[in-house]
């Protein structure tokens, strides 16, 4: 039971913030109030302590709090705010060509936005400018962020709810279905395809092993750029800087958002291949955004960087993905009638349970067995599973326990029996 | 990126957050290889012992060339040495499978220490690399090295060569790491760090004070400042011989190496003749001040003649030898406080002290040792065991070498010590070892303890790691479809590669052994 103390602040949320969502997740059984953070831990308000393997779709990627990301923050706020946005800036130009050399090739311009919405829009924008072309192609269920032109690009619940859908201009089709993409390229009048790498919200589908190569190829074909919506995906959690190196894949336009900003000061970027960035010469005042690309933020993210690009970290996340792999598999085969089923790329994970809104349960669990991870809202039977990629060995030990745990009282809930296996483990 | 930019971002933590994301990989890599067993252990150990073997002469050109200390090609001996030589010589020991002593009803496990932060020194700088890297792979560890920051090039390349070997060989990835900007602000840091399970120091006085500090279990071995008495009963022109080869090897960087001989007065002149044939050159008094002034100019030893040859020192010293000349042998009156040269002279420059009779030798050793290389080594030419036992039972070093150079003979080459590169000097050196250092340090045993009165179950066959889930290896981050999206069961691969074949099936034995236990 909550303390005195939270359900007045939840009350407090639900009159004066977002009533709908907060009292969404009263009815989930969820009554999470965030207060003390650090590392991979999320302190509720209450006082209990949970492993975050949500981590905000990898905002907090490398762990909250980080004390060198701390430390940048501090020093740069020493000599540095936002800046002025139509200036050559010290923080930004740095980033910029920290970027382009991270990504090679001719990827070379980046153009800043404070958040991944805002840099979704200007991934298209950049798209229509380059092709001339107005039509933007998507996944259905994907999601690209909120803001004007990102929405429309998402599942028509966020665009619709606001008559913002545009379905002229936006054709949706689904994920790893070739032909259909095919089909609503054959007319050449789409400028962008536009792919999360790994579509998050609609649970981590795994592109089919050649879809995406092939995605790529269609957009060459039909004169079509390719953006990699790589917010959730990028930044190392797959096991590689951006999760499409992982595919093979050759963006014109990568986004990323959320993990590089640390989870400590906003800031998006898009990286444009060179041949495609033509309006910042014709018009560099095209898109602005006095918050994007805050001189703060850019700090921020070099050092995001920087802590990425060390030698350590690499089979780190390997360790962290195939520990959490051989752990859940042991789970599944503990529960295979209602744990089914493991999507995975690096540390980007979907559990699958074969339970109608099954995901939902588990969560509740987990929340309550101290560890907390969010189930897909476009398909509830998969639960979203996100380690961070600088998880400890004992860690990840933990969190294995406490999942097992979590999903043996889900699967007793759902199918109603009792647990009738014993939790035996083969303890490392 | 301008230099306001490059300034904001070097902040204090970027060195410790580095170090920290390196013991964390460390700490992985460890859990990994505690669950391996002998045979894979085996053949990782042998790959990293054959690329450090093959690489010992090019690593002792480089340790010369960067370090200005030693012989290349005498370096080159001890790196072989420290390369297939340690391998050779514990490749029957097993650290990674049970042992039962049935008689007490008693099995035993091996337990790694889990990372081991490894302090390198620059006068013995590849070989002790090679040498501490073999001992942590031997016992399933994972290891940080740390090397001296005059050495740390051909360091960081040695405990390279080696892991590149290891993880070839299918050690899991970040086994073996080298932090290669060390400095003492960084080793203070990591030495304090709860993830480090035991710290392997070898270097001056100060850094293994600094360990033992730290908190952290530690091994740190003292300095040495060995007393070779030669008696009577000796057989002098190879006692002679020995003492030459032992003080000229490597430009004497050893520690283990003779500091002062001493010999009984009747064989004091015979012995004196045989040292010169093996290539002594006797200083005179005035050239003995001048060594003295040259060696201890300030009160301690200057680093600069540090593993330098005896022509060199001479000629700094300002006196000339013959251009054959492999020792500097300085005469003293006396050994204590008040003589210089009776410390430890890590450089071809050897005391020589005369005595009226093996007690007063005896004596002597004492004084020397008291001044310094408590708990380390010593040795006696003789052959007569009453002295050799009265010599050990009163000098205060915890091995004594008979008839043999005491270089090789203290550090285990030329005796039936362990070899090592690492000199536990024990309770007198105030460290926790006392043994020459071997893997048998760096690893704890779980015992199985049977109540006196019950049988002991039946071990045989059991392997203490087969039932643990199968062990990352840090290679690659996995990738799989799940079983509910749209046409992952068509895609699933038709050829699954060899290791994830291996790894199916270890799992389909223990889910069926687990399947039977649970029906049972």
């Amino acid at each position: 039971m909550a303390s005195l103390e939270k359900q007045q602040f939840i009350e407090d949320s639900k009159r004066f913030w977002n009533p709908g969502k907060t009292q969404a997740w009263q009815d989930m059984e969820v009554d999470l109030v965030i207060d003390r953070r650090e590392g991979y831990f999320l302190h509720d308000l209450d006082g209990r302590r949970l492993i975050d393997v949500h981590l905000n779709g990898g905002t907090y990627n490398i762990g909250h709090r980080h004390p060198e990301l701390i430390e940048v923050i501090e020093r740069a706020m020493g000599r540095f705010d936002m800046g002025n946005h139509h200036f050559p800036s010290l923080g930004r130009t740095a980033l910029a060509k920290e970027l382009a050399r991270i990504c090679g090739g001719d990827m070379h311009y980046t153009i800043y936005g404070s958040g991944g919405g805002e840099a979704i829009d200007i991934a298209i924008k950049t798209a229509r400018h380059a092709k001339q072309k107005r039509k933007i192609v998507s996944i259905i269920r994907a999601y690209h962020g909120h803001t004007g032109l990102a929405v429309c690009a998402g599942a028509d619940r966020f665009s619709k709810l606001f008559l913002s859908d545009r379905p002229d201009e936006f054709t949706q089709v689904p994920f790893n279905d070739l032909n259909a993409m095919e089909d609503a390229m054959r007319a050449k009048d789409v400028a962008a395809v536009i792919m999360e790498t790994i579509p998050a919200t609609y649970g981590f589908p795994m592109p089919l092993p050649g879809y995406l190569n092939e995605v790529e190829k269609l957009c060459r074909r039909y004169d079509a750029l390719y953006i990699a919506d790589e917010v959730q995906t990028g930044l190392m959690r797959t096991g590689e800087m951006w999760g499409y190196q992982r595919y093979g894949v050759n963006p014109d336009i990568l986004v990323t958002g959320k993990g590089i900003c640390g989870g400590m000061y906003p800031i998006a970027c898009v990286v444009v291949r060179e041949p495609y960035a033509g309006w910042l010469k014709e018009d560099g005042f095209g898109h602005m955004s006095t918050m994007g690309g805050a001189e703060i933020g850019c700090l921020v993210a070099m050092k995001v960087l920087e802590i990425l690009e060390r030698p350590t970290v690499r089979p780190m996340v390997n360790y962290i993905a195939e520990t959490m792999r051989n752990g859940l598999n042991e789970i599944m085969s503990l529960y295979s009638d209602f744990f089914v089923g493991i999507r995975q790329c690096g540390v980007v994970m979907g559990l699958e349970f074969d339970y109608p809104e099954g995901a939902k349960p588990v969560m509740k669990h987990l929340y309550e067995n101290g560890v907390w991870a969010i189930f897909s809202t476009l398909d509830p039977r998969v639960l979203q599973f996100k380690p961070g990629i600088l998880m400890t060995a004992d860690l990840c030990q933990e969190l294995l326990e406490r999942v097992e745990r979590s999903i043996g009282l889900a699967r007793a809930e759902c199918l109603g029996k009792s647990l009738g296996k014993s939790r035996l483990r083969h303890a490392a | 990126m301008t230099a306001i930019v490059r300034e904001l971002l070097a902040g204090k933590r970027r060195e410790t957050g580095a170090a920290d994301l390196m013991l964390q990989t460390a700490e992985w890599a460890a859990a990994a290889f505690a669950g391996m067993n002998r045979g894979a252990v085996e053949a990782i150990v042998r790959a990293a012992a054959d690329a450090g073997f093959a690489h010992a002469g090019r690593l002792a050109e480089a340790a010369v060339k960067e370090t200005g200390f030693g012989v290349a090609a005498d370096k080159k001996i001890k790196n072989e040495l420290c390369s297939r030589g340690i391998h050779e010589a514990y490749r029957d020991r097993d650290y990674c499978g049970k042992r039962v002593r049935a008689e007490d009803k008693i099995v035993e496990i091996p337990r790694p220490a889990g990372v081991v932060f490894a302090l390198t020194p620059s006068t013995n700088p590849v070989c002790t690399v090679y040498f501490k890297v073999l001992l942590a792979l031997m016992t399933r560890n994972a290891i940080i090295v740390s090397p001296h920051p005059l050495a740390k090039a051909c360091s960081t390349e040695a405990a390279r060569v080696m892991a590149a070997a290891a993880e070839q060989a299918g050690a899991p990835a970040g086994v073996v790491q080298v932090i290669e900007e060390p400095n003492l602000a960084l080793v203070d840091y990591v030495m304090r760090s709860p993830r480090v399970g035991v710290i392997l120091a070898t270097g001056g006085t100060p850094m293994v004070r600094a360990a033992y500090g730290s908190g952290t279990p530690a091994i740190g071995v003292g300095p040495g400042n060995a007393p070779v008495l030669v008696d009577a009963s000796a057989d002098v022109e190879a006692a002679a011989r020995r003492i030459i080869d032992s003080k000229s090897f490597d430009n004497s960087v050893l520690c283990t190496n003779e500091s002062v001989v001493i010999a009984e007065e009747a064989i004091y002149d015979k012995l004196s003749t045989a040292l010169g044939r093996a290539g002594a050159y006797f200083a005179k008094t005035d050239e003995v001040d001048r060594l003295r002034a040259v060696l201890f100019d300030g009160g301690s030893f200057n680093v600069a003649l540090l593993g330098r040859s005896a022509a060199t020192i001479a000629q700094t010293a300002g006196f000339r030898v013959p251009a054959a000349t492999r020792v500097l042998i300085a005469p003293l009156d006396r050994v204590g406080v008040d003589e210089p040269l009776s410390r430890e002279k890590l450089c071809p420059v050897l005391g020589l002290v005369r005595v009226p009779q093996v007690n007063s030798g005896i004596a002597t050793a004492r004084a020397l040792v008291r001044l310094s290389g408590a708990g380390h080594s010593a040795a006696i030419h003789s052959r007569n065991p009453a002295n050799i036992m009265a010599f050990a039972a009163a000098v205060k070093v915890l091995r004594v070498v008979v008839n043999s150079s005491c270089s090789q003979g203290a550090a285990g080459f030329s005796t039936h010590l362990a070899p090592t590169f690492t000199i536990g000097t024990g309770f007198f050196g105030r460290s926790s070892v006392g043994e020459n250092i071997g893997p048998d340090q760096l690893v704890n045993w779980t015992r199985i303890a049977y109540d006196t009165a019950e049988p002991l179950g039946d071990f045989s066959g059991l392997e203490p790691w087969s039932r643990l889930l199968p062990a990352a290896t840090g290679r690659e981050a996995p990738i799989s479809l799940g079983v509910l999206q749209e046409g992952a069961v068509k895609a699933t691969p038709a050829v699954p590669d060899e290791l994830s074949v291996v790894r199916d099936e270890i799992r389909r034995v223990v889910l069926e052994e687990l399947r039977r236990a649970l029906k049972g």
